[in-house]
C-alpha cells in the first residue's frame, strides 16, 4: 500500500455484554488512493484495535455482507473509498433501523425470516423431470425478472427505509423486490400463494413512497418499483377476485 | 455447552453444502440436517464466482471431449473413473439449477446460452451473465427454504469434529453472536467447508476461505491429497487480487504485454487468431497462461503499477454493448475498483492465488477414510481436478459432488450405530477447553504479524514456479509462525461476537494447510501442471510421480507425505498440447 495520507475514522462501539449504550471511539488511519473503507477498518481490527466488530467477506460487492453507515448514509464498506472522504472524516456506524449485535454488526434475522415467508423458489405449473431438459425462456422473459434476481441481500434499503424504521413488521424493500422476481418469472405460477402476503397490511401498502432505498441499492435493483408494481398487481388481484375463482387470472 | 441431537450434519452453507442438503431432505425427509455456516449461506463464496459451470450441452460437443479435457487439463493425475461419472452428470445438475430458478443467460430463442472457457475444446459453460456462482448460489439458498427438515444454523463457527472409536459423531460448535459452544450429535457429517486460498497474501478468495475444513479433518488424520497444487488465475486486479473472469477471455478478450504484444503465441499457445480458437492463445490453460506472466515479467516486458507489475486484458474490441450483456460486473468492478471503463481501456492485470486443486481425501462417492465423514466441494479432492483445474469445472463440481454427498450421507445416517453421548461430551469438553485457552492466553504475537509471515513466505516460497531452496525456506518460517502462534495475544478477550478469536482459530488451521501444501511441493521432484520447479526437476516424470501426494499429520512434526497410485481406466498419459496442434471438439 503506498500510503500518502491519514484519515480519522470514527467507529460506533457497543459491547452487548459490558455496555448498556453504545459510545464513539476515534482512529488515525493511513490510505492510499485505493483503500476502500474496508481496509480501513481491516487496518484498525490488525494494527490499532483487534476487538473492533464488523462482517465482511469477499471485497468485492457482492456477497452483501458489510453494509455499514458511512456519514449517515447506508453503503458497501467495500466498494467505498477513504479518499473520497478526505480531508473530512468518516463516521462509521451499524446499519440503522436493525438492532446491534457488536459494534458495526447488525442482527440480520427478521430479514431472513421476511425473505423465507415470500415463498422464494420456482413453483411450476407441472412438474418437469430433470432429464426432460430446461425450460425454454426468451431473453425477453428474462429480462422481465433479472433486475430484480440480482438483490445480494446487503440490507442497505432496510437502512434506507422510512416505513421500515417505523414498523419492522413491514416486509420491506428487498423482499418485496424477491417476490416480484418469482411472480415474473415465466417458469412460474405461484403469484396466487404469494398474493395474500404482498396484499396484508405489512406487504406493499405500508409503503409511502420515499425512494430512498432504490437510491442507495448497489445493484440497481430499484426495490421501490417493485414495491409499486406489486401495488398496482396488487389492486388488480383484488379487482379480479370479484370476477374470477382465485388463480383464474394466471 | 448446549447439545443439539440430529442426524446429519453439513458445516458449509456454500454450493456444496446447500446442494448437499437438499440432497439429503429429498432422499429421506424424515432425516433431521444441520446446515452449519459461520456466515449466511448467501455470503458464502461461491456467491463470488463469475464465469460459468462446465457441461455437455451443444450436439457437436461430447462428454468424451469433456473427460479429455478435464484429464488432460488436470496433467494426468485425475482419478478417470470419476472424472467419468463427472462429465456425466453435470449437465443433468445445470438443468436442475435451471428448474429450481437460476437465470442461465439464454440464446435468442430461448435455449440455454454457453461461452468458451479455458482448455475447454469448445463452447460448454453455462452462464448466467458474469454472476454465475452469485446465481447458482441464491438458487440453491432460496430453494433449500423448502425443505422443513433442514435446519439452519446461520453464523455458527465449527471448531472441531467429534471422534468417536473411530468412528465420526458430531461436532463442535461455536455461535458467532454469543461465543456459546454447541455440541452437534450427529450420525454422518458432511463437510463442505471451501478452499484456502487465505495461505497466500494475494489471492482471488473471500475473507472466509481459509481451508478450516481442510485443517480440522488433517488434525484427525483424514489425509489431505495434492496439496502441492494451488492454482495461480492469470488475471487477477494487482494488489487486491479481485478476479477478472477467465468469461472475458471466452468473450474474446486478448492479454497484452508492454509492447501491446500478444505474448502469449511466445510460449506455444498460438496461433495468434483475431478471436482466439478453442485451447489457444487467451483460451490456454490457466497454468500454462500463469507461467507465462511469470516469463514476460522476468524479462521485463510487463508494465509497472503502483501495486505490482501487470499486463493487460483488452476487451475494447468486444464493444460496449456486448460487455453489457455479457460481462456486466466486470465493468462495474473495473469502473469501481480501478476507475476504468473496460470499452475505453485495458485492464492491469496479474496472477493471483485463485483455487485449492488438492483437498480433504475422498473416494469417488465423497467417503473420507474416517467413516462418518464426507467431504464435497472445493475443500474436497475427490480426484476430478488432477494438478490444475479447469475454469468451470468446480461450480459443477459442488453440485454434482454435493448431492452425491448428500445421498451418502443420508444412507450412512440411516445405517449408523447409536451415538456414545458420554464419549462425545467428553472429545468435545477437550475442543472447547483449548479454544478457551487460546483467548485466555498471554504473549507477545500479533495475530496479523503471524498471518502476513505465513503468507509471505508461501508466495516467496510455493509460488508459480519452485526450487527445493525456496520451498525449504518456506517450510522453516511456516514452523517458525506455528511456534509463535502459542504465544498470540488476543486485545478482544470477551466471548459475543468475539471475530478476533475466530480468526486465530481459523489462522491456526490454514497454517496446517500450509504446512501440507509446502511438505507436498518440497517432495514432488517433477514439474507437473501448477507444481512447476526450477531446479533440475522441469519435467512431468511419469515412472516417479504419476502419484497423488497425501498429506498425514504427525504430532509436533512436519506432515508425513505418502502417495497413491492414479487409477487410469481409459487415457494414458500422454503430452499435453494446446495452441493450434490441440485436439477440438468431439475428438
Ligand atoms: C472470484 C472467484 C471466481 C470463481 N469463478 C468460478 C467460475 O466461474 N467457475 C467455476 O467453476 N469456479 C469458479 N470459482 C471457484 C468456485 O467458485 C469455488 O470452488 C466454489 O464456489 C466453492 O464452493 P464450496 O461450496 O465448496 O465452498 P464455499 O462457497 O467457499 O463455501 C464454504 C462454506 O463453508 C463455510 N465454512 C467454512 N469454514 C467453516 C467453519 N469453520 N465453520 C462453519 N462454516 C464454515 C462457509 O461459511 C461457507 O458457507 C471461482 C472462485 C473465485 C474465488
Ligand atoms: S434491494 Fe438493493 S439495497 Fe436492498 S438488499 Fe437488495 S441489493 Fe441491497
Ligand atoms: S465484503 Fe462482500 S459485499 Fe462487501
Amino acid at each position: 500500500m503506498a500510503t500518502h495520507d491519514e484519515i480519522e475514522i470514527e467507529v460506533l462501539r457497543y459491547h452487548p455484554e459490558t455496555d448498556s449504550e453504545p459510545s464513539y471511539r476515534t482512529y488515525r488511519v493511513p490510505f492510499a488512493h485505493e483503500t476502500s473503507v474496508l481496509q480501513g477498518l481491516q487496518y484498525i481490527k490488525d494494527r490499532l484495535d483487534g476487538s473492533l466488530t464488523f462482517r465482511w467477506s469477499c471485497r468485492m460487492a457482492i456477497c452483501g455482507s458489510c453494509g455499514m453507515m458511512i456519514n449517515g448514509v447506508p453503503n458497501l464498506t467495500c466498494s467505498a473509498f477513504l479518499r473520497e472522504y478526505h480531508p473530512g472524516k468518516l463516521r462509521i456506524e451499524p446499519l440503522a433501523h436493525l438492532p446491534i449485535e457488536r459494534d458495526l454488526a447488525v442482527d440480520q434475522t427478521d430479514f431472513l425470516e421476511k425473505l423465507a415467508s415470500i415463498q422464494p423458489y420456482i413453483i411450476p405449473a407441472e412438474s418437469k423431470a430433470v432429464d426432460e431438459g430446461p425450460f425454454t425462456q426468451t431473453p425477453a422473459q428474462r429480462e422481465r425478472f433479472y433486475q430484480y434476481s440480482e438483490c445480494i441481500n446487503c440490507l442497505l434499503c432496510y437502512a434506507a427505509c422510512p416505513q421500515y424504521g417505523l414498523d419492522s413488521g413491514f416486509l420491506g424493500p428487498a423482499a418485496l423486490a424477491l417476490l416480484h422476481r418469482y411472480n415474473s418469472d415465466s417458469r412460474d405460477v405461484g403469484k396466487a400463494d404469494r398474493m395474500p402476503i404482498v396484499n396484508a397490511q405489512e406487504g406493499v401498502w405500508a409503503c409511502t413512497l420515499v425512494g430512498y432505498c432504490s437510491e442507495v441499492c448497489p445493484k440497481g435493483v430499484d426495490p421501490a418499483s417493485a414495491v409499486n408494481r406489486n401495488k398496482v398487481i396488487s389492486t388488480l388481484d383484488y379487482f379480479f377476485r370479484f370476477m374470477a375463482p382465485r388463480g383464474a387470472s394466471e | 455447552m448446549q447439545i443439539v441431537q440430529t442426524d446429519v450434519v453439513i458445516v458449509g452453507g456454500g454450493g456444496a453444502g446447500l446442494r448437499a442438503a437438499i440432497a439429503v431432505a429429498e432422499a429421506d425427509p424424515d432425516l433431521n440436517v444441520s446446515l452449519i455456516s459461520k456466515v449466511v449461506p448467501m455470503r458464502s463464496h461461491t456467491v463470488a464466482a463469475e464465469g460459468g459451470s462446465a457441461g455437455v450441452v451443444q450436439t457437436e460437443d461430447s462428454l468424451d471431449s469433456h473427460f479429455y479435457d478435464t484429464v488432460a487439463g488436470g496433467d494426468w493425475l485425475c482419478e478417470q473413473p470419476v472424472v467419468d461419472y463427472f462429465v456425466a452428470n453435470c449437465t443433468r445438475e445445470m438443468v436442475q439449477l435451471e428448474h429450481w430458478g437460476c437465470p442461465w443467460s439464454r440464446k435468442d430463442d430461448g435455449d440455454i446460452n454457453v461461452r468458451n472457457f479455458g482448455g475447454m475444446s469448445t463452447a460448454r459453460t453455462w452462464f448466467a451473465a458474469d454472476k454465475s456462482g452469485f446465481h447458482i448460489l441464491h438458487t440453491l439458498f432460496q430453494t433449500s427454504l423448502k425443505y422443513a427438515s433442514v435446519h439452519r444454523f446461520d453464523e455458527f463457527f465449527c471448531l472441531d469434529l467429534i471422534v468417536v472409536d473411530g468412528r465420526c459423531q458430531g461436532i463442535v460448535a461455536i455461535e458467532v453472536a454469543t461465543g456459546e459452544f454447541f455440541r452437534f450429535e450427529a450420525r454422518a457429517v458432511i463437510f463442505a467447508t471451501g478452499g484456502a486460498g487465505r495461505v497466500y497474501p494475494c489471492n482471488t478468495n473471500a475473507g472466509i476461505s481459509t481451508g478450516d475444513g481442510m485443517g480440522i479433518a488433517f488434525r484427525h488424520g483424514v489425509a489431505l491429497r495434492d496439496m502441492e497444487f494451488v492454482q495461480y488465475h492469470p488475471t487477477a486486479l494487482p494488489g487486491s487480487g479481485l478476479l477478472m473472469t477467465e468469461g472475458c477471455r471466452g468473450e474474446g478478450g486478448y492479454l497484452v504485454n508492454k509492447d501491446g504484444y500478444r505474448y502469449l503465441q511466445d510460449y506455444g499457445l498460438g496461433p495468434v487468431d483475431p478471436s482466439p480458437r478453442p485451447k489457444a492463445m487467451e483460451l490456454g490453460p490457466r497454468d500454462k497462461v500463469s507461467q507465462a506472466f511469470w516469463h514476460e515479467d522476468r524479462q521485463g516486458r510487463t508494465l509497472e503499477t503502483p501495486l505490482g507489475t501487470a499486463v493487460h486484458l483488452d476487451l475494447r474490441h468486444l464493444g460496449r454493448a456486448k460487455l453489457l450483456e455479457r460481462l456486466p460486473m466486470i465493468c462495474e468492478m473495473a469502473e469501481t475498483f480501478l476507475g476504468i471503463d473496460p470499452a475505453e481501456a485495458p485492464i492491469p492485470v496479474r496472477p493471483a492465488v485463485h483455487y485449492t486443486m488438492g483437498g480433504i481425501w475422498t473416494d469417488g462417492d465423497t467417503a473420507t477414510n474416517l467413516p462418518g465423514l464426507f467431504a464435497a466441494g472445493e475443500c474436497s479432492s475427490v480426484g476430478i481436478h488432477g494438478a490444475n483445474r479447469l475454469g468451470s469445472n468446480s461450480l459443477a463440481e459442488i453440485v454434482v459432488f454435493g448431492k452425491v454427498a448428500g445421498e451418502q450421507a443420508a444412507r450412512a445416517a440411516r445405517a449408523a450405530p447409536a451415538i456414545d453421548a458420554r464419549a462425545t461430551t467428553h472429545e468435545a469438553e477437550a475442543s472447547m477447553q483449548s479454544a478457551l485457552a487460546l483467548l485466555g492466553q498471554d504473549g507477545d504475537q500479533r495475530l496479523a504479524d503471524l498471518r502476513d509471515t505465513m503468507q509471505t513466505a508461501m508466495e516467496n516460497g510455493v509460488g508459480i514456479y519452485r526450487s527445493a531452496e525456496g520451498m525449504q525456506t518456506a517450510c522453516q518460517t511456516l514452523e517458525k509462525v506455528r511456534n509463535d502462534y502459542s504465544r498470540v495475544r488476543l486485545d478482544d478477550k470477551s466471548r459475543a461476537f468475539n471475530t478476533e478469536w475466530l480468526t486465530v482459530i481459523e489462522l491456526g488451521f490454514t497454517l496446517d494447510v500450509a504446512r501440507a501444501m509446502a511438505y507436498s511441493a518440497l517432495q514432488r521432484t517433477e514439474s507437473r501442471g501448477a507444481h512447476q520447479r526450477l531446479d533440475g526437476y522441469e519435467k512431468r516424470d511419469d515412472e516417479h510421480f504419476l502419484k497423488h501426494s497425501l498429506a498425514y499429520a504427525v504430532a509436533d512434526a512436519p506432515p508425513r507425505i505418502d502417495y497413491e497410485g492414479v487409477v487410469i481406466t481409459k487415457l494414458p498419459p500422454a503430452e499435453r498440447v494446446y495452441g493450434g496442434m490441440a485436439r477440438q471438439e468431439g475428438h
